[in-house]
């Protein structure tokens, strides 16, 4: 087990580095810096003073160690654009994001994991047959439609809720947080809604697969011959056994929830990093790209590894030192 | 009082278009303490009775007509939560594969709590010491660790200990057991069967016990019905139906049986179940391409096969210290020769690496250390791949599973002719076709099968369509895996007749896998018997059989079912045959 973790975290940490590669090749050849920095009539020798500064004329395996060595502080420099550390400005944005993600996968598992084992359990009630229409709407529909139907139907005929924005924000020093207001709750609701409608009807179609294959099994059978409550059969021998591919997708949905939250923030005009991305990316600020990215990385690298300690804790089959 | 009373039971399957019946005129009788044996082979409806005691039939099946009394009281299509309190509580169920009937994710605590609650009003402290008791006397040591184990942790056998102390949990009067051996290994089968007999006359509990092995009947049942699609055929103590059968059924599905007590020429009187055994191409093989193999490699000495020292690991855990890697030794050290023209037995029982050395021999793995000379050729120093191919031509191989063993998107024509093609045995298209065709006539599927894909056939046809694609490369030697083990015992017997022809008329050399011994006498010259991938034995087939050399083989041949007053009736005996042969 121990071992495992560890192996594990030697494989993130490669992958952190390949990503900071990346990023680092980014700043050297999307462009000369310096020519981002300064006016078209800086002269010659002070573009070379800043350059000097900057520690551009040194050799390349310097600059990338330094590169990660700033990294590893949370460093990424100046943005061109906003003439502020970078970690300043995204330490400013990751709360809405990360709130914005944290309600939107609490969304999608409290509502698509029971429409999941209810279509699951009655395959052809009803209620189930609604429920997979639905999912169909929601798989196919593209997220910024929905989001400007949700604003038309709620914001604009029924005006219940904002169309843009986070609504009051409370600042708890290191964090600033939407969720202990009213305005910041009516906020969240649309855009939480709107990310995760897809990942929802997802999980929604994996848990009723799997519900479905795990219902068949000789385990489930002989639960029924022994007498067992179909409450016990349903919810504790049943559904436990679809977990392990429902944590590995929900998982990875956690990642892209955060990562692609782009669009969902543009049509809300959410105060989140996916915003400030997209307007880096209009004006090749690097920097932020960069540490985007890394970030972004960094995210999904850290939900693998706990999606892969969960499996651990909920199969006793990958226990494999307990085994002997 | 009877225990169990089924009265002329009908169960049915509605369909759209119209409706399956399943079982139908079922009477049965069963007392307190008796095991009631249910046999026929698979399709019979003997599992469809046993579902219908305790209400789990598939949907939609359902009772369409007649009475289930359990101690005179109705049981059948009670609403579901009635019913729910007999099962487990009165009535309780062992499946077949102990692999997959304990849920995973909890330990065996659990999973006999839960059901010892939900039946008995104990506390969880009288719970978890009634189920250590329950593990103590289903023969499993050391209960108190054993019990908090997760099924993972425990053998075949052990696991079905526990589906076993599962169903004895609620105390019930009446056990249905479907095929409660079938997935175990001789040794182990022999102390489940023991264990359930003493459990039944212990407890004086009833059971039904469902099984297509005749050899469980014979060892176990006090009472049998034969089964035969959807009917009883015939019924009574075991003893008599045995020896003595009335119906046809009966008396073919007991010759089919392989015999461990006398070596059989053919199998007879196979015909009543599937039909006759198809009709088969009589076209001379010696001027047919399929009779013109070359001369490839034609050995001296007479030995077409040696293995030498053969040894294989498996790394079981991997670690980048190659002090640190666990490994395996599936086969270890194991040497034996095959000769021409003979057929060679690997038996032993399962993980004792039989598989392992014929895939060895096949190429599939590459052996450890060790070396492997076929024709002439020793294959362990051939690195390179084409070089290989001419051996591999002269070997081919029949898997057990005739499900997963065909690719399911082709049709049985591509299925046959890749070989062909591959090794560029035809030169036109038009040929190729022709020599398919001729080879699924001559395994006895008929010309018009090559059109159809694999789900078109029964697993005894797909077994016949594994055969055909393993002769298009006109294969000297044939590795059978356990070629019959997933075959009711009629189609085993009419595969079985099948191989023996085709090595008679082809001149094959086989390697013939199997767990079963009356197989391997049926169809082997000469055996090496398998454990924990050595060799413990080698030797001719009737001499192992009548004076076995080593304890472990002796062991083998003791823990058979003995079928000793199987009727005899209609048999063509090797023994009686040769007898006559010297007259």
């Amino acid at each position: 087990m121990i071992g495992f973790i560890l192996k594990r975290f030697f494989q993130s940490f490669i992958v952190m580095f390949l990503v900071a590669m990346l990023a680092f090749t980014m700043f050297n050849f999307l462009g000369d810096p310096v020519n981002q920095m300064v006016g078209i009539d800086t002269s010659a020798a002070d573009r070379e003073a800043l350059r000097d500064r900057l520690g551009l004329n040194d050799p390349l395996y310097a600059q990338f160690a330094r590169f990660i060595g700033n990294a590893l502080q949370f460093e990424f420099g100046q943005s061109y654009q906003h003439k502020r550390a970078v970690s300043g400005l995204i330490l400013d944005r990751l709360p809405a994001t990360l709130e914005l993600s944290l309600i939107s996968a609490i969304f999608t598992l409290a509502v698509g994991v029971p429409m999941g084992v209810h279509t699951g359990l009655h395959r052809n009630s009803l209620v189930s047959k609604i429920f997979m229409t639905v999912s169909l709407v929601g798989v196919s529909l593209p997220t910024f439609l929905i989001g400007i139907l949700l604003i038309f139907i709620f914001s604009v005929q029924l005006q219940w809720l904002p169309s843009f924005g986070r609504g009051e924000v409370v600042d708890l020093g290191f964090w600033s947080t939407g969720l202990l207001t009213a305005t910041g709750w009516k906020a969240i609701i649309m855009p939480a809604v709107t990310l995760g409608l897809f990942q929802m009807t997802l999980i929604m179609r994996l848990v009723r697969s799997e519900m479905l294959e795990v219902l068949r099994s000789d385990y489930i059978k002989f639960a029924r011959a022994r007498g067992l409550p179909s409450r016990a059969i349903n919810f504790g021998h049943a559904l436990k056994n679809t977990l392990v591919p429902v944590i590995t997708i929900a998982g990875l949905q956690l990642g892209s929830l955060i990562a692609f939250a782009i669009i969902t923030e543009t049509v809300f005009q959410w105060p989140g990093m996916g915003l400030m991305f997209l307007q880096a990316i209009q004006v090749v600020d690097i920097p932020i790209m960069a540490a985007y990215l890394m970030l972004i990385a960094f995210f999904f690298v850290m939900i693998n590894l706990i999606v892969d300690m969960l499996y651990y804790v909920v199969d006793p089959r990958l226990r494999v030192d307990s085994t002997n | 009082m009877t225990l169990l009373k089924i009265d002329d039971l009908k169960v049915e399957f509605p369909g759209r278009l119209d409706t399956f019946v399943a079982v139908e005129n079922i009477h049965l009788e069963l007392e307190p303490g008796e095991i009631y044996g249910l046999v026929g082979e698979s399709g019979a409806g003997k599992s469809t009775i046993g579902n219908a005691v305790i209400d789990l039939l598939e949907p939609p099946g359902r009772v369409a007509e007649g009475h289930i009394a359990l101690d005179g009281s109705a049981i059948e299509n009670l609403p579901y939560e009635k019913m729910r309190a007999i099962r487990g509580r009165r009535i309780g169920m062992i499946f077949q594969d102990p692999l997959t009937s304990l849920n995973p994710l909890y330990t065996v605590e659990d999973q006999l709590v839960e059901t010892i609650q939900t039946h008995l009003d104990l506390n969880e402290v009288e719970a978890t010491a009634r189920a250590i008791e329950l593990l103590d006397q289903v023969g499993i040591p050391e209960p108190e660790v054993r019990v908090k184990h997760y099924p993972h942790q425990f053998s075949g056998g052990m696991r079905q200990r526990v589906v076993i102390a599962l169903a004895l949990c609620g105390e019930p009067e009446l056990i249905v057991a479907d095929e409660p051996t079938t997935a175990l290994d001789v040794s182990i089968q022999a102390q489940i069967l023991d264990l359930i007999r003493s459990l039944c006359k212990q407890r004086q509990v009833g059971m039904v016990i469902i099984t297509h092995d005749m050899g469980v009947i014979a060892d176990i049942t006090d009472n049998v019905a034969v089964m035969y699609r959807g009917k009883i055929v015939e019924k009574g103590p075991t003893t008599k139906i045995l020896s003595a059968p009335e119906h046809p059924y009966t008396k073919s599905l007991i010759s089919a049986v392989p015999r461990a007590d006398l070596r059989l020429d053919r199998f007879p009187m196979v015909n009543y179940i599937e039909g006759p055994e198809p009709e088969r191409s009589d076209f001379d093989v010696s001027t047919h391409w399929l009779g013109q193999a070359q001369n490839f490699g034609k050995s001296t000495d007479g030995t077409l096969v040696r293995v030498e020292s053969l040894t294989m690991k498996f790394v079981t855990e991997r670690s980048i210290f190659p002090s640190r890697r666990k490994l395996f030794t599936a086969v270890d050290n194991v040497s034996f020769e095959i000769r021409d023209g003979e057929t060679f037995g690997l038996v032993g029982e399962s993980g004792s690496g039989k598989s392992t050395v014929a895939r060895s021999i096949a190429g599939l793995y590459r052996p450890v250390a060790g070396s492997i000379h076929f024709a002439g050729g020793e294959l362990t120093a051939i690195k390179d791949e084409k070089e290989l191919r001419p051996y591999r031509q002269q070997m081919q191989m029949i898997f057990q599973d005739p499900f997963s063993s065909l690719n399911s998107r082709m049709r049985v024509l591509d299925i046959v002719a890749e070989p062909i093609r591959f090794h560029k045995l035809a030169s036109s298209r038009a040929e190729v076709v022709e020599i398919v065709e001729d080879l699924l006539e001559h395994v006895g599927l008929g010309r018009a099968a090559a059109k159809r894909f694999p789900h078109e056939f029964s697993g005894g046809q797909r077994q016949r369509i594994s055969i055909a694609r393993a002769l298009a490369t006109r294969p000297r030697f044939l590795i059978c895996d356990e070629p019959t083990s997933a075959l009711d015992v009629s189609i085993q017997a009419q595969i079985l007749n099948l191989l023996k022809d085709l090595q008679d008329e082809l001149g094959l050399t086989m390697l013939f896998i199997s767990h079963d011994l009356p197989v391997i006498r049926q169809m082997c010259d000469r055996v090496a018997v398998m454990r924990n991938g050595k060799i413990c034995e080698i030797a001719e087939t009737e001499q192992l059989f009548e004076a076995p050399g080593h304890d472990y083989t002796r062991h083998l041949l003791e823990l058979m079912p003995k079928l000793e007053n199987l009727s005899r009736e209609g048999l063509q005996v090797a023994d009686d045959e040769a007898a006559r042969h010297s007259q």
